[in-house]
């Protein structure tokens, strides 16, 4: 029996875990992106929206924040070398036939939107494609949430948000760790119960999205070379 | 021979000096462009994380996900098979992976998730269990556990691991932009 759980330690956890961190949706997934957590995305969502003639586009960033005046959410901050990047595929090839490039502006404390835009070019390297098409003031920590909408009707939303992922991560890592069988019942435990991630929300209108009624998309941060 | 060095020098000098008056003259010499190299990449929620060992995270996480699948569909089935197997070895009453909800074989999961792009709906509701995109209420990882990874093809095997009972998020969300709770 022991040796089992050893076995099964062994196994799962080399798959799940690195240096003692246990990884989640997408948050410190990896080595580099742990050190990094402007470039660490949590999270991606996209979803219809209250208006069913736009599609929502979520990307979260900076995980495990803590909220309060000595929390880290008070501290944490968008980075002006980092690019937030919605690829979206609408011919079913997964290469990216348009993309929503997200770039913080420090000097302005905004988030600056570019697209949705066919790229110059496609895959790891990209610069910022033509021109801002959506900007928007970062909400501060504590305020209201300040949106904008532009012109052509791109909602645009930047800062500090409660995480919405959840899941009992610690029962999870028992598991895998072979010193549980199975999850508590009949409730669990929010292992991201309390903190908060960086959030940008694109709010765009379908018919820039091009396709026929079946997108691919994925999430991907980019650091200045 | 020393002519041509003269030559050579009185070429590069002249192309010097046409340089630095070009510089000097034109204020509107574009800037060089600024480029951004891949960092992270998610797609699917959670695929990095249980599918790829502590040694492919990071290159995971740079890969494009055309090129995904050929990369990483061998690694997948092998986490997948030793995940399999370890589970087994711990609980006798673990029901082994066959097919998942959907009809999937090992190898169709693995090819599947391997390319790790959210499929997305433009024309109907969008919500992870039907592949038509992730709603923020979805309970992510209850959908994956259940229907493709542990819950055997009926979706309704190994309870034990296909539900880890917390079913929604610590604070509600708005029913208008930008749909998030406010922070804690």
């Amino acid at each position: 029996m022991k040796r089992k759980k050893l076995l099964l330690s062994l196994l799962v956890a080399s798959a799940l875990i690195t240096g003692g961190i246990i990884y989640a949706a997408d948050h410190i997934d990896a080595p580099t992106t742990t050190a990094d957590p402007a470039g660490d995305i949590t999270d991606l969502y996209v979803f219809s929206a209250q208006d069913p003639n736009n599609l929502v586009f979520v990307a979260n960033t900076h995980g495990l924040l803590t909220p309060g005046g000595a929390g880290t959410t008070s501290t944490a901050k968008f980075d002006g070398n980092t690019v937030i990047e919605f690829n979206i595929d609408n011919n079913g090839d997964k290469v990216e036939d348009l993309v929503i490039q997200c770039k913080y502006d420090l000097a302005s404390n905004s988030m600056v939107v570019y697209g949705p835009v066919a790229p110059s070019e496609t895959g790891k390297r990209s610069k910022l494609e033509g021109t801002a098409t959506a900007t928007v003031g970062v909400t501060p920590y504590g305020s209201t949430a300040i949106t904008s909408t532009s012109a052509a009707g791109i909602k645009l939303f930047a800062g500090p948000r409660d995480d919405p992922f959840f899941f009992d991560l610690n029962q999870f890592k028992k598991i895998v760790a072979g010193t549980a069988t199975a999850f508590t019942s009949p409730t669990g435990t929010d292992a991201f119960a309390g903190t908060n991630v960086l959030s940008v929300v694109v709010e765009v209108p379908k018919t820039m999205l091009g396709g026929s009624g079946t997108l691919n998309v994925w999430l991907e941060t980019k650091k200045k070379i | 021979m020393k002519l041509t060095t003269i030559k050579t020098l009185a070429i590069a000098l002249g192309a010097g000096l046409i340089i630095t008056s070009c510089k000097k003259s034109s204020d509107a010499t574009p800037a060089a462009t600024v480029y951004y190299q891949q960092e992270d990449q998610m797609g699917r929620p959670a695929i990095n994380t249980v599918f790829n060992g502590a040694a492919d995270k990071d290159a995971f996480n740079v890969t494009v996900p055309s090129a995904m699948g050929a990369i990483f569909q061998p690694k997948f089935i092998t986490n997948l098979v030793a995940l399999d197997g370890a589970l087994f070895a711990a609980n006798p009453a673990y029901y082994r992976y066959t097919t998942n909800a959907l009809g999937w074989s090992p190898t169709v999961l693995t090819t599947t998730l391997a390319t790790d792009v959210l499929n997305v709906s433009t024309t109907g509701a969008t919500n992870l269990g039907t592949l038509s995109g992730r709603g923020l209420a979805d309970d992510a990882i209850d959908i994956e556990l259940k229907f493709l990874i542990f819950g055997g093809p009926d979706g309704l095997k190994n309870p034990q691991l296909t539900s880890d009972h917390v079913d929604a998020n610590d604070k509600v969300f708005l029913t208008s932009f930008p749909y998030l709770a406010s922070p804690w």
